[in-house]
């Protein structure tokens, strides 16, 4: 105990305050510096794709690149959407996004109300199982869920991309269970003592208290139903029936070197994520950190 | 609650407890149902039914014919290309994932301190992340153009080898390596929020003892993070074996094969070539890589993987 204090005044008795603050001065100056060179770098690409999008024909050719479009072209915009069909597709990805999202906000929460408020033999075994099944690669289920599909006449309809949404989705489950738990049970007993069934319970207690978690939960269904490419991929042939990320795949194919038009169209397809991204940025990060650390 | 009760008093209400509890599982299992039925429908069955396909030859117009093992026989004996694009996706895991990971960490460190604007970077890291699949494909293409891209402009500028990226087979792995470490957005989060969690007065009782940054860096920080890192490594090797869309969209698999990852190989034996058995065959090899990988590494943790720390506990 004597020495440490010792230690402890030693080391601040070095240093006087002025060159105690000029050395932190330095350490955050030197911080930021190296967060501002790594952030630009992290931004150049989104940076790169807004200026390539605007630039006429001629300045994408062109070396040295130019930073910024001189003049600014705004056709490649209108021009690329039509190009690509893109009222249609984004009709059609907004209404998978939001079908397959109800779908698993429903029954995702519907599921972890019977894992985390129930005892029962061979609940914590299959919960164990469930997560589990987070960790298969979804190619061994890939060729038989096709079969599947192909049997049950669902190829080229939106079926296998929105059913399954209904029956919980393990990772959901997860996330969900991790702020389930944290609700005390007080509330569901009380309920139940005012004459609430179950079903009720879920509804009115446990759906309004998990509002935090289960907006998380909308975020990232709604950014990974959006982007969402290998199974639309393989279940759909109709060009109508396409979403925005097949789309634009097909778009590339056929106007391979037109990197104003294929840029605005990327520009015009990352939109909605980033703007999501913004005004959820909180459920986000606390969905990753609660998912990510109490596994 | 009434199950609680009649828990505490054991012997008094035997009767009513076992009546009880017999409802409560029963509504459990209720609301359960639906992940079960869709467990046993969308991956248990596909799970086994796969199994039994890669022993079968089966290109969907006629039925399925029983071969035993000849497709992982022909797989692993007379497909080059199989063989590759298993080499393909490993050289891509063994570089992208350690990388990202050591990414993810640093860029933590620097986010994890107390100054004003941390929120403004912590977004610009991140953003990256939440914006993975064809849009994102289609940017790199264009970043890696080995004449008018940006990342060559970058490389001439400072006077280093700008090389052909997606059109030079030598090149087309990196290239592929660097994007992911683009977006490590998400592996950066679960670090910061691994930082957060280690309790101050570990921190507190190693100043006093007399380290110094560095100490403290290596013998606290370091030992307190290795389950995020364990965690993060596991999920990572998961995700990167399954490396897809990039590749189908910017090389489809060129050039010379040089990015033919696996899935992307898998995804043609099925789905182009309708080979469904081969295709089931290769899937069920996936699986049992990646199986044998978690296995290896949950197997290795107690080694290095520091539990005492409540961070993983559960």
């Amino acid at each position: 105990m004597a020495a440490t204090t010792t230690s402890r005044s030693r080391s601040s008795t070095a240093l006087t305050p002025r060159v105690y603050r000029a050395r932190r001065m330095l350490g955050k100056v030197l911080w930021y510096v190296v967060l501002t060179a790594l952030g630009i770098l992290f931004a150049l690409p989104f940076f790169w794709m807004l200026s390539s999008s605007l630039k006429v024909e001629a300045d994408i050719w062109i070396y040295p690149p130019k930073w910024f479009p001189d003049p600014v072209l705004w056709e490649n915009y209108p021009k690329a959407l039509e190009l690509m069909n893109f009222p249609r597709l984004l009709f059609n990805t907004l209404f998978l996004v939001i079908v397959g999202t109800f779908g698993i906000v429903l029954s995702s929460s519907w599921v972890v109300y019977g894992f985390s408020r129930f005892r029962f033999k061979g609940r914590d075994a299959l919960f164990v199982v469930l997560i589990s099944t987070l960790m298969l690669p979804s190619q061994v289920t890939l060729v038989p869920l096709y079969i599947m599909y192909k049997e049950l006449g669902w190829l080229n309809t939106y079926l296998p991309l929105l059913v399954p949404a209904y029956f919980g989705s393990a990772f959901y489950i997860f996330l969900l269970r991790q702020f389930f738990l944290t609700i005390p049970t007080e509330l569901d007993d009380a309920a139940k003592i005012d004459g609430c069934g179950y079903i009720g319970i879920w509804w009115r207690i446990l759906l309004p208290l998990c509002k935090p978690a289960l907006v998380t939960v909308i975020v990232f269904s709604v950014i990974f139903g959006w982007n969402d490419f290998l199974w639309p991929l393989i279940v759909l042939n109709d060009a109508q029936l396409f979403n925005l990320s097949l789309g634009l795949a097909t778009f590339r194919g056929l106007y391979n070197t037109q990197w104003g038009y294929l840029m605005a169209a990327s520009v015009v397809v990352l939109l909605p994520c980033l703007v999501l991204y913004f005004v959820a940025q909180r459920f986000i990060v606390e969905g990753i950190a609660l998912t990510g650390l109490k596994g | 609650m009434d199950a609680d009760l009649a828990r505490a008093q054991p012997g008094v209400a035997t009767k009513r407890q076992s009546k009880m509890e017999r409802r409560e599982a029963l509504w459990g299992w209720f609301f359960i149902a639906p992940w079960l039925i869709g467990f046993v429908v969308f991956t248990l069955w596909p799970v086994l039914a796969s199994l039994a396909l890669s022993f079968t030859d089966y290109e969907l117009i006629t039925a399925p014919k029983w071969i035993g093992p000849k497709n992982f026989v022909d797989l692993f004996t007379r497909d080059r290309r199989f063989l590759l694009s298993l080499y393909n996706t490993v050289y891509y895991v063994a570089f992208s994932v350690p990388l990202s990971i050591l990414t993810a960490f640093i860029l933590s460190l620097l986010l994890n301190v107390r100054l004003r604007g941390m929120n403004v970077y912590r977004t610009v890291f991140y953003l990256p992340a939440i914006t993975s699949g064809v849009a994102v494909s289609l940017l790199w293409i264009w970043l890696f153009n080995p004449q008018f891209g940006l990342i060559n402009y970058l490389l001439r500028s400072v006077g280093l080898p700008a090389p052909g990226w997606l059109n030079d087979a030598a090149w087309a792995k990196p290239a592929f390596i660097l994007m992911s470490l683009w977006s490590v957005g998400g592996t950066t989060v679960i670090f910061l929020a691994g930082l957060q969690g280690v309790p101050r007065s570990l921190y507190e009782a190693c100043e006093i003892d007399g380290a110094n940054t560095w100490q403290r860096f290596w013998n606290i920080t370091v030992p307190m993070l290795t389950p995020v890192i364990f965690f993060n490594l596991i999920l990572g090797i998961i995700a990167s074996f399954q490396v897809f869309t990039q590749a189908y969209v910017m090389t489809q698999g060129g050039p010379q094969d040089a990015t033919l990852f696996y899935v992307l190989y898998l995804f043609r034996q099925g789905f182009a070539q309708l080979r469904m058995g081969y295709a089931a065959a290769m899937a069920w090899i996936l699986f049992v890589i990646i199986l044998v990988l978690t296995l290896i590494q949950f197997r290795l943790a107690n080694r290095w993987v520091y539990y005492e720390g409540d961070l993983l506990k559960r």
